[in-house]
Order: structure tokens, then C-alpha cells, then sequence
């Protein structure tokens, strides 16, 4: 069969290297060039929803990076057992399963970050960033490639979201990972602006952001 | 590649079975340590009504809870109940709430706990009263802990599922909870006036008095849930307060 020679002239190569230039690509490209919030306006909702403070977004930070390395990975793993007519399906349960682990994990050891993050981590599950990698990346490459890929799309969605969290939580509250930012430094009466702590503020702070980048980058949409 | 029927339905029942079975792993092997955090939760609630728990750690707060809350469980004549139907033991962190606010007032359970000072079991200090009613979005809870005198509100905590980040929401804050601190429920003649929270926020203080707070701007209709659920528990919750009145000023005749 043709797709077995062809696996063997691949095994003839010599090893890429694990972080070789084509892979740190992976990793680099979605921090900004493509970057899943800003240039593809994928995973807006968890963006606004979860962003009023630095802790929960940190939480959800971290949890979106697990499910979409281990997502990516398995699915990498499996993309040649996989249907193509089921696939849509095979890759919401395994996203699922992961999320419904993050959840009871939080649950079980970190309560009042589960209370307060409640329904957004369930919502990992419909976020387009998670299901956009499968489905455009990790089913067609191998493992680590996708591995790579997942990092990269989750740095680039995490450092977004953390920097969207940082300017809300100070303007909003007056404050850093809940600690008094301004009363620190003596500024007792610091006018927080209300509009910050609802989702209205993450839109602003999302626009300025994607325009300060597209600005730099020139990036036009077509 | 266009795969067979047989194969698909084989491939998606094994996954099935491998994703279902690690899921209900996991939650067999997490469920102790989540009982345990929600139990934490609830007594952490419990205590923040009467003093500040900043900084303490999770068996800090297990270990004071121990040594200074003691709970009983009343039913709407305020008689104390210990069993229930089937004869066993009724505790009264056990008892949920929720569930008991879909019953009607007369079959419900209504915990109370006492707190003492560190060391002294037979001062009350002060008593503790679950709250639960609805908000705006969702449920919306709370603990109203009373002074000795069953009418001076000592501190109050209060928890919702949806309200509104940042309006209805912030009746979880210290900011809100401490506007009823010494505020009181029952006027001179012992009638339940409740604690109403008023309209909008910055209220002349000449509107608000014993039984009115500052209200929260823009969270109107999760202020009213709260007005409703103090007035309707306390109605409740009074005939226990009137029994208690009445035998803690007997103790205190004998004294004399």
C-alpha cells in the first residue's frame, strides 16, 4: 500500500528535534500572530465571564491549557482509528471526560474556586478553541506536534485572558490577586470603576488589546 | 477512508465505555475529599457569621467549629426534634436546607447553632440561624447570627448561586453583611418587624433606623429576596426565639 512506503521513507530521515524551528513555530505562532482570541475571535464567552478577577482566571488559565494538551494528545494518538463520520462526536466525549475531570479535581480540593468559576469550567467543553485545534490540527499530526500545537493555543488564549483579568481586577476593584493594590500604596480612596467588574469592561479592555496588536502586527482582516 | 458501520458503532461503544469508566473512577476516588470540602464550606459559612476567619486554614476552622458551635434542630413550634420518621438521629449540619425550603413551613427542619467562646459550653455567646430563599436568578442563601438578647443581629453571611456579579452578587461581600451588624429583627413589644434593605444605595440616614439598611444600587430585586427570606424565616424561626427568651430569663430570675 502506498501510505506504507511512504512511512518508510519518513522513518529514514534522521529524528527531528524536539524543539526544532517548524515546532517552536507551534508554540510561537499563537501567542500573537495567531492568536486564538485576538486574531481568530475564538473562546470570547469564557474571555468576558471569568475575567473579573486574577485567581479564578488563572484557575481557568491552567485548566483550559490541561484539557487542550491532553485533548489534543489523545486524539493525535487515535487519529487513525477515529471515523471520519463520528469524529465531531469522538472528540466532544474526550474533551468532555477531561473537563468533567478538571471539575471534580477542583471540586474535591480547591471548593471556593469551583464555587466561583461554577459553570465556566463546564464550558470549556463548547469552547471553539479546544474543539478548533482537533479538529483543524491533532487529526491530522502526530503526538507532539499536536502537544505543541495545544501549548501554544493555550498560552496564547491564557495570557490574553490574564491580561484582560489584570486590568479588570485593578480598575474594578483596586486590587491583585485580591490583594489591595492601591492601599498599598497609599492610596486609600481609589475610585474603582464599576463598569470594569461586568462583562461590559472585558469587551473594552479585549478591544483596546486587539488594537494595540493589529496595530503592531498590521494584521488586516480579509 | 470510508469506515464500516460495525466499526464505528464498535469504536464509539468502547470509547464509551473507557470514557465512562474513568469518569465514574474519578468520582468514586474524589468523592471523600469533596465531602469533606463541602462540609468545610458550610461550617466555614457558619462560623463567618459570627467571626472573621481570615487567614485560618481549612482544619483551623474544622477544629473551632468543634469547640465552639453546638447544633440543634427545631421544628415551626420550636420544639427541639432529634429523631426523625425512621428513628434515626437527625444532625443538624446534615439537614439541607434547600431541600427542606421546597416542603412547607410546618414539615420543615430548621437547624440552629450556638456559638460559644473557646472553652466555655455553657455560655451561648450567640445563636446562628439558617436562612434560604430565592433571588433574583437562583437560590440565594444565608447564616443570621443573633445576639443573646434573640433580636440584635451579632453578624450574617449570605451566599447565592446566580446573582449578578458585581450588583446582586455583592451580597456576599462584607461590605453588605456588615449593614446589618446590630441591627434588630423583633420591635420593643416582641412583633417581627424583619430588617428591610432598602432601594438604591445611599440612602438618607434618616431613613434608616433598627429595622431598615442601605440598599445595593442596581440589585433591587436580589435586595427583596433577602428582605422576603429574613421576614419569612424569622416568622418561622419565632417560636423557638420565644421559647428560648422565655427559659434563658427564668435561668436568669433563678440567679437573682
Amino acid at each position: 500500500m502506498s501510505t506504507q512506503t511512504l512511512e518508510k521513507t519518513v522513518d529514514k530521515k534522521p529524528a527531528e528535534a524536539a524543539f526544532s524551528k517548524r515546532r517552536k513555530k507551534f508554540v510561537n505562532d499563537p501567542l500573537s500572530e495567531d492568536n486564538p482570541i485576538t486574531i481568530q475571535v475564538l473562546g470570547i464567552c469564557s474571555a468576558l465571564a471569568v475575567t473579573t478577577q486574577m485567581k479564578p482566571t488563572l484557575t481557568m488559565a491552567i485548566s483550559v491549557i490541561f484539557v487542550m494538551v491532553f485533548s489534543n494528545l489523545i486524539i493525535s494518538l487515535m487519529r487513525s482509528l477515529v471515523p471520519t463520520r463520528v469524529r465531531i462526536i469522538v472528540q466532544l466525549a474526550v474533551i468532555a471526560t477531561l473537563v468533567t475531570l478538571v471539575s471534580e479535581v477542583l471540586k474535591a480540593y480547591q471548593y471556593d474556586m469551583y464555587k466561583e468559576l461554577s459553570v465556566f469550567v463546564g464550558l470549556i467543553i463548547t469552547n471553539c478553541i479546544v474543539m478548533g485545534r482537533l479538529e483543524a490540527f491533532a487529526l491530522a499530526n502526530k503526538p507532539w506536534d499536536s502537544v505543541l500545537d495545544a501549548i501554544g493555543n493555550g498560552l496564547g488564549y491564557s495570557w490574553i485572558i490574564l491580561a484582560v483579568a489584570f486590568f479588570r481586577e485593578i480598575f474594578g476593584s483596586g486590587k491583585l490577586f485580591g490583594w489591595p493594590l492601591f492601599e498599598a500604596m497609599g492610596i486609600e480612596n481609589f475610585p474603582t470603576n464599576g463598569l470594569m467588574v461586568t462583562p461590559v469592561g472585558a469587551f473594552f479592555i479585549l478591544g483596546l488589546i486587539i488594537w494595540v496588536q493589529r496595530t503592531k502586527t498590521g494584521y488586516v482582516e480579509h | 477512508m470510508q469506515q464500516s458501520n460495525t466499526y464505528i458503532i464498535v469504536f464509539s461503544a468502547v470509547l464509551t465505555i473507557i470514557l465512562g469508566g474513568l469518569l465514574s473512577l474519578a468520582n468514586q476516588g474524589l468523592k471523600p475529599m469533596q465531602q469533606k470540602s463541602v462540609e468545610l464550606d458550610t461550617k466555614k459559612k457558619i462560623l463567618s457569621a459570627v467571626t472573621d476567619l481570615k487567614g485560618k486554614k481549612g482544619n483551623e476552622v474544622l477544629e473551632l467549629y468543634g469547640e465552639t458551635i453546638e447544633s440543634i434542630v427545631v421544628d415551626l413550634e420550636g420544639v427541639v426534634v432529634e429523631k426523625d420518621e425512621k428513628g434515626a438521629d437527625i444532625i443538624a449540619e446534615n439537614v439541607d436546607v434547600a431541600k427542606n425550603f421546597k416542603k412547607g413551613p410546618e414539615e420543615r427542619l430548621y437547624p440552629v447553632f450556638k456559638y460559644h467562646k473557646e472553652g466555655n459550653k455553657e455560655a451561648v455567646e450567640a445563636y446562628i440561624f439558617p436562612v434560604y430563599g430565592r433571588g433574583l436568578w437562583g437560590p440565594i442563601w444565608g447564616f443570621i447570627a443573633l445576639e443573646t438578647d434573640l433580636n440584635t443581629i451579632k453578624g450574617t453571611s449570605f451566599d447565592h448561586k446566580t446573582e449578578t456579579p458585581g450588583l446582586g452578587a455583592r451580597i456576599t461581600t462584607a461590605e453588605i453583611s456588615n449593614r446589618y451588624h446590630g441591627k434588630r429583627l423583633f420591635d420593643d413589644g416582641g412583633n417581627l418587624i424583619s430588617i428591610m434593605m432598602l432601594k438604591g444605595e445611599n440612602n438618607a440616614s434618616s431613613a434608616l433606623d433598627d429595622h431598615h439598611i442601605d440598599g445595593m444600587s442596581g440589585a433591587t430585586l436580589t435586595a427583596n429576596g433577602v428582605n422576603e427570606m429574613l421576614e419569612s424565616y424569622f416568622e418561622y424561626y419565632k417560636s423557638y426565639i420565644e421559647n428560648t427568651k422565655k427559659t434563658t430569663g427564668q435561668k436568669v430570675a433563678l440567679l437573682y
